[in-house]
């Protein structure tokens, strides 16, 4: 009897921690307007998840840790929560001629929550540390457009400053990428690019226990595994200040436990939904005008190997996604919190277009010729991780693709996110797998360079198209923003042509609010956009 | 005596190595990369994964490994998480709040499990032993889980008596629906071992010859009879205190509590060698404690019993 408690409990928090694990973005948002005035005083509590490293920008891409460290940091851009359009946020301006050496001039005024004030050398600097290989920072990719990127880098760097970056002033710098990178001015809102202050270089680790930003919101004190505390930052130069006094990023083993006391007011805020509440639409009568919508930023897929013998078949790979039901799908087992996906991008990207990807319709009779033209024999599979919700969607598919093609189809679970991305990482699927991606940053780039050119960090099907690299490359050096996301647009074309990934479900992304918040929205990445929230006057 | 308590000390020495090494083994030698799915959907980059391997020492073998860690932890260093937290606070933070739960679910289990055993053990067959034994068999079939979201739901989103999750502060009154949750399955247990070890003993030599002394019957049930009754539920109870502070994963989840079941379980998934061998050293600590304390209890209760 003692085994089954832990057993059962152990079973429990895999599903909610690994649900938390795989969830890192996506984009939109939800509103409900209030009436009545706003306690500009109020305190705030969201759902929280304990980080999984250190508080450091640089070493934050989970939601856990973005939760408590994005409103800590505002970075030279941000990004609307409606839209995820960029704006200027720290930035006076950011100037280009060729999208290879941007001048970026910063405001004036901003401080630190330490006193000190926000310049030039504190985005250079930090920068530099950030991709120092020494620093071993997760999010050190993140910098390696710019020049000197690949000497520092390396294991036992030579240099401490990358070559690209250079101060011009306290309020001006320039950076000089390894060639033309559109899509710079809009990467650089991103968390890793945060600015900081001299104090964190004087002792990385103490920083980490108590960060210090030049964001709305000022850290008070954490407790591990319980909460953490911020608090407004009077001086606060920023159009995102937020219009309430406290925030509480509490800490929940289960994500059941948040929901029960969202549920009953003690929480006021939620990005995520429990399985049970999603359960045959559970969550839109219990929350009713409570509910929060967003449009999150990310596409589930299949991924189709190449190093799979048989998979390598484009008549299989059009036969599989023809046979797929996602509208039903969507709608019978993942209770509208998804919406079906019909090409490489999410909707709302800048250079999405309805319907790219032709194979995405339902279409048995189709599914059932190309499967006889691919001449396969035997067995499919979809591997994932089953916690989390994972399976059952896929498991629908499965069976979507075994009654339509009349093939036997089976879902293969492994054990946690870890061992599932250690698989794919590998290269050891044995069949298709899952392959969702959640956008770093707003922008139709982000969703093609690292999925599918041929040295892609999460191009998991392996595919290789010297056409598409070429395109992307192109795309990527293109100065002007139009004419990239033209050539973006040429190499999804490709891609669709090639369904080395076939796009199933995009998230919507469904959150809930106590009845003590007028307005919350969710923004793009699944965070609470923070300076949206106001707390109706008792 | 003492000679006995010394000798049970010395025994503790190598149940420490034993399990120490064997769950620190267990942690760090599951195959597969602690560090496959941290960086999300794109792999590690290589200098992260340098970084930390070295920090943790995963590059040396398993028992270099592990005698690094026991050195640190000889000189107090508990070591930290992935995230730079150290385990020494974690535990600081979290035991306070899982003996509180704990004691408050030994306390409920032993008062109430101890007076419905030995009221059904005195009279033996009628209604109120078919009560006994049916609730008792119904709270010994729904595992824990089931009771505590029942508990947490019920009174907490239903009724409102009760916050559906345990605050910071983890008060006493904050702890107690969560302490009957997770003390029921015990609690049942304990009237049943009560209630058969009086019936056996309520024929004993010793009763009668008690009560052919004329006793009265106050007596006769508190000294002679209980106090013979109660050694096996005290080894239970024993046994259920190091039960408690390690099985109370399911609880501490469903109710949001900061204690050691949490943290050992969040140490397991992330693979977090340090944060669980931490805590087992506690852990084992207080099992060998506890049932040392037992058998010492034996022989204050049961005068026939010695250790020489």
């Amino acid at each position: 009897m003692r085994a089954s408690r832990g057993f059962w409990g152990a079973t429990a928090v895999v599903a909610t921690a690994a649900l938390l694990l795989t969830a890192c973005g996506g984009g939109g948002s939800g509103e409900n307007k209030g009436s009545g005035a706003t306690d500009a005083n109020a305190a705030v509590s969201v759902y929280g998840t304990e980080p999984e490293n250190s508080l450091i920008p640089a070493n934050t891409n989970e939601l856990g840790g973005s939760k408590a460290l994005k409103p800590v940091f505002s970075a030279l851009v941000g990004y609307k929560a409606d839209t995820a359009e960029p704006y200027n946020l720290m930035a006076e301006s950011i100037t280009t001629t060729d999208s290879k050496v941007f001048d970026i001039k910063i405001k004036k005024g901003w401080k630190f929550h330490d006193g000190t004030e926000v310049k030039a050398k504190n985005f250079v600097d930090a920068w530099n540390y950030s991709a120092n290989g020494k620093n071993g920072m997760q999010n050190a990719s993140f910098f390696e457009q710019i020049q000197g990127y690949d000497e520092i880098s390396a294991k036992e760097p030579a240099v401490k400053e990358m070559s690209g970056l250079k101060v011009v002033n306290d309020y001006e710098f320039q950076v000089t990428l390894k060639g033309p990178f559109s899509v710079f001015s809009t990467k650089i809102g991103y968390l890793a690019f945060a600015p900081l202050p001299d104090k964190f270089f004087a002792d990385p680790e103490a920083f980490a226990k108590a960060p210090i930003g030049n964001g709305p919101l000022k850290f008070v004190s954490r407790t591990p595994n319980q909460n953490m505390k911020l608090t407004r930052f009077e001086e606060y130069q920023g159009e995102d200040k937020v219009k309430f006094k406290d925030l509480e990023v509490r800490i929940y083993t289960s994500q059941e436990t948040a929901y029960q006391d969202l549920l009953s007011n003690r929480l006021d805020f939620m990005e995520a939904l429990p399985p049970a509440a999603k359960a045959g639409g559970k969550y839109k009568t219990d929350l009713g005008e409570r509910l929060v919508e967003g449009k999150l930023l990310g596409i589930s897929a299949l991924a189709l190997p190449y190093y799979v013998p048989g998979y390598n078949n484009l008549d299989l790979r059009k036969a599989i996604s023809l046979a797929i039901d996602r509208e039903q799908i969507v709608k019978t087992v993942m209770n509208d919190t998804y919406a079906p996906a019909d090409g490489y991008v999410s909707r709302g990207i800048e250079g999405y277009r309805p319907g790219i990807c032709e194979y995405c319709e339902f279409d048995p009779v189709k599914a059932k010729e190309f499967f006889a033209k691919s001449g396969y024999t035997g067995k499919l599979t979809i591997a994932s991780n089953a916690d989390g919700g994972r399976k059952e969607p896929l498991v629908a598919a499965c069976n979507s693709i075994k009654n339509a093609l009349g093939v036997e189809c089976d879902f293969v679970p492994a054990t946690d996110f870890g061992q599932w991305r250690s698989i794919v990482n590998n290269r050891q699927l044995t069949g298709m797998g899952r392959s969702d991606w959640a956008a770093d940053y707003p922008s139709i780039e982000n969703y093609l360079n690292p999925r599918y050119k041929s040295t892609g960090s999460s191009n998991d099907s392996t595919y290789n198209n010297p056409a598409v690299d070429a395109l992307l490359t192109q795309a990527d050096q293109t100065a002007d923003k139009a004419a990239a996301i033209k050539l973006y647009q040429q190499a999804e074309d490709l891609i669709a042509k090639d369904l080395p990934q076939i796009p199933v479900w995009e998230e919507k992304g469904v959150g809930g609010k106590s009845n003590r918040l007028k307005t919350v929205k969710l923004d793009f990445g699944r965070l609470a956009d923070y300076a949206s929230i106001e707390v109706a006057a008792k | 005596m003492s000679q006995y308590i010394l000798r049970r000390l010395l025994q503790l020495i190598p149940v420490f190595f034993g399990t120490t090494f064997l769950i620190y083994a267990l942690v760090w030698a599951v195959p597969g990369d602690p560090f496959a799915g941290k960086c999300g959907q794109v792999a590690c980059p290589p200098a992260y994964i340098e970084m930390m391997t070295a920090k943790f020492n995963l590059d040396d073998s398993i028992f270099v490994q592990y005698f690094k860690y026991l050195g640190n932890l000889f000189t107090g260093d508990w070591g930290e998480t992935f995230n730079g937290v150290s385990v020494g606070e974690l535990i600081g933070n979290a035991y306070p709040v899982t003996v509180r739960l704990a004691l408050i679910a030994v306390a409920i289990e032993a008062i109430i499990g101890l007076s419905a055993g030995i009221l059904t053990g005195l009279r033996g067959k009628g209604f109120l032993d078919n009560l006994v034994l049916m609730s008792t068999t119904f709270l010994i079939s729904i595992p824990v889980f089931v009771t505590a979201i029942v508990l947490q739901i019920v009174l907490g989103s239903e009724l409102g008596l009760i916050d559906a999750s345990v605050s910071e502060d983890a008060t006493i009154g904050e702890l107690i629906v969560p302490g009957i949750a997770l003390g029921s399955l015990s609690m049942a247990y304990i009237a049943r071992l009560t209630r058969t070890s009086i019936a056996e003993n309520r024929h004993a030599d010793y009763v009668r010859t008690a009560v052919a002394k004329g006793q009265p019957r106050s007596r006769v049930v508190g000294v002679h009879l209980l106090r013979n009754s109660v050694i096996p539920v005290l080894t239970f109870i024993g046994t259920d205190i190091g039960a408690l502070m390690g099985g109370a994963i399911v609880t501490e989840g469903v109710f949001n509590i900061n204690g050691i079941g949490g943290l050992i379980f969040r140490g397991i998934q992330n693979r977090e060698g340090a944060t669980v061998t931490g805590v087992v050293v506690l852990l084992v600590m207080v099992y060998l404690l506890v049932s040392l304390t037992v058998d010492l209890l034996y022989a204050v209760l049961d005068p026939r019993i010695r250790y020489d």
